[in-house]
């Protein structure tokens, strides 16, 4: 009866599940905005008004030429930014789980290296030595090249920082350096014996870009990112229970072998996909799972789609910058995103309640 | 009733626990005593199912706890674990609410909320974990592990709680209250496995008091039968000390004098 009275009322002290929904909320309401954003500005801009005939079904107030760019330009290019936030900042607040440590994302820890390394070798290779599995794999080779080279770090990764389910912060980092390190020489050397062609996609793909956005890309990314998002409500719960440490997730009845090989896998995968086809874009797993602890509590049943709403808004914000500050040049995004998320980063360390400041478990 | 049949565990060509066979009985609190290293640890850690031992069974009313999958089990036991730091910060209800999560609780917010009650903890529901001290956190995994088994038996099948050191970093007043909540739930039919470090808290509550040194049982049966001199002086290497006052100078508490 109570909870007719006042549908509202709050569920009660430490418990924030309404908290979780009512951030889950507004984080959909400003993923919508930022959608009408990322189409609404650029060189050629696109009234909010026509914005919204468009996309309510009647166009007829575009002129051919504004319906080319926003069909053939601006919708791929918002549908990847989407896809491809959603799958950093949701890898990010995984692996963070995984590791039970709030530092750890692809991006620092090295995931993002390998990935980007197996790409420019795809990319190098592709043309050589791996083209029959190139022309077998077509449109996905790439990503899923990514993807495998993602998978192998994130293993090593854990294989090294963790002993007796406890995860060294310092290793962790080291580990990101050297296999950084690794991928930048390895990566140097493939430059070397690539082709003016193969040279001018490394560099677009080591910039991070949204820039050659196209419906083929979208679709060969969609698989992996529809995996990862389909699986949150099957681990937030098993994620929650490891934060207390393996043997207490699995005293909780969380089969705790089978989760971490998931969810290496769903990084391996969210990791991978995105680099392919847009290059190293950093900071988004770690800034948006942050402050969404912040705004909603560290549980995964409310941070992992937080993540993807959250993510998914702050890239195409980020795009739209990245479009419009310098116009008509356009930055990389990795720069936006590193400009706004380094400062943040660097925030988290220090301050009062700082990363830093505690001595990791 | 949960059974381990000369279970032994080795590790680096040690043997951590050397055939140990040991019954948990219904309505029974069994407290597990002996020096550092004995195999105290290890020895819960299998019979939770947490680890395989190297030969030997445990087995939970008859079925093999290998067969058992983790959620099954989570239903039939609970666990305290020693202390745990978390580097998120959950609240002090987020906690205890796992625990009511994890036997499948249809309203886990309630019984969270009373799990924690039960350990002198309401009003603490919103703080976060990592903020709180070393006792409340112990109190709080506690309530977690109570969230978990609510009723002590269930269709007539008893549950367990396994608590590794349940008292560490708790104060005397909490210790013992700790320590009545799991005879409470011991009585009410569920069986209990605590392991103690403090002698006269394991004398006062053990209905059953096991023995542990060097991986094996030494000695076991109820307290007045167990604890003597010979005993005390082989494992600690304390001799005189049973049942003896200390010299005039030295005040000594005994908590179990209390409810003379």
């Amino acid at each position: 009866m109570k909870a007719l009275a006042m549908p509202f009322r709050r569920t009660g002290e430490g418990d924030r599940t309404s908290q979780g929904v009512l951030v889950l909320f507004l984080l959909a309401i400003l993923l919508v905005v930022s959608c009408l954003i990322s189409l609404h500005v650029g060189p050629t801009g696109v009234g909010l008004r026509d914005l919204f005939a468009y996309l309510t079904g009647n166009g007829g107030s575009l002129t051919t030429q504004e319906r080319v760019i926003l069909e053939a330009v601006r919708l791929p290019r918002t549908a990847l930014g989407l896809l491809i936030g959603a799958a950093l900042a949701v890898s990010g607040a995984m692996m963070q789980g995984l590791f039970r440590n709030p530092l750890a994302d692809p991006g620092i820890v090295g995931v993002t290296s390998g990935a980007g390394l197996a790409a420019v070798s795809a990319i190098v290779l592709g043309g050589g030595a791996l083209a029959p599995i190139a022309s077998l794999l077509g449109n996905q080779f790439l990503p899923l090249m990514a993807f495998f080279g993602g998978l192998v770090v994130t293993w090593l990764l854990y294989a090294i920082a963790t002993r007796d389910g406890r995860t060294s912060t310092t290793a962790l980092i080291l580990c990101g350096i050297a296999i950084g390190a690794l991928a930048g020489a390895v990566m140097g050397l493939l430059i070397v014996v690539a082709d003016d062609r193969q040279l001018r996609d490394i560099t677009f793909w080591s910039l991070g870009s949204l820039g050659g956005a196209t419906y083929g890309r979208v679709l060969s990314i969609l698989p992996f990112i529809v995996f990862v998002m389909a699986i949150i409500p099957f681990v937030a719960k098993g994620l929650d229970a490891l934060i207390l440490g393996d043997a207490a997730a699995f005293h909780m009845g969380i089969p705790v072998q089978r989760l971490k090989r998931v969810v290496i896998v769903a990084v391996a995968a969210a990791c991978g996909s995105t680099v392919a086809v847009a290059g190293s874009i950093g900071f988004v797993g770690i800034v948006v799972p942050h402050l969404l602890r912040l705004a909603m509590g560290p549980s995964h049943r409310f941070l992992l789609p937080g993540s993807a709403l959250g993510g998914g808004a702050l890239l195409l914000i980020a795009d739209a910058v990245s479009r419009t500050v310098a116009a008509p040049m356009e930055l990389p995004i990795g720069v936006v995103t590193a400009l706004f998320g380094a400062p943040v980063f660097l925030f988290l360390l220090i301050g009062k309640n700082g990363i830093g400041s505690r001595d990791l478990p | 009733m949960i059974i381990a049949d000369k279970v032994t565990v080795s590790r680096s060509g040690r043997k951590l626990i050397d055939s140990i066979d040991i019954a948990l009985k219904p309505g029974q609190f069994t407290v597990v005593i002996g020096p550092n290293g004995a195999g105290k640890s290890t020895l819960m850690k299998v019979l939770s199912g947490e680890m395989k031992p190297d030969s030997g069974l445990v087995s939970y009313y008859g079925t093999s706890v290998d067969l058992c999958q983790p959620a099954d089990l989570a239903k039939r036991r609970a666990v305290l674990p020693q202390a745990t730091q978390l580097a998120f910060p959950f609240t002090a209800l987020e906690i205890a609410r796992m625990g009511a999560v994890a036997h499948g609780a249809l309203n886990p917010n309630e019984e969270a909320r009373k799990a924690l009650s039960r350990v002198g903890l309401r009003g603490f529901e919103s703080r976060p974990y990592p903020s709180m001290s070393g006792g409340e956190q112990q109190r709080v995994q506690f309530a977690r592990a109570l969230a978990q088994v609510p009723q002590p038996v269930v269709d007539g099948v008893p549950r367990a709680l396994f608590l590794d050191e349940p008292t560490a970093s708790l104060d005397l007043g909490h210790q013992i209250s700790v320590l009545e909540t799991a005879r409470d739930f011991a009585s009410a039919g569920g069986m209990v496995l605590a392991i103690l470090h403090d002698l006269n808290l394991a004398a006062e509550f053990a209905d059953h008091l096991v023995v542990l040194h060097h991986g094996r049982v030494v000695a076991e049966g109820a307290c007045h039968e167990t604890v003597s001199d010979e005993m005390i002086a082989s494992v600690y290497g304390i001799a005189g000390a049973v049942g003896r006052v200390p010299a005039a100078h030295i005040p000594y508490i005994l908590p179990q004098s209390r409810n003379r």
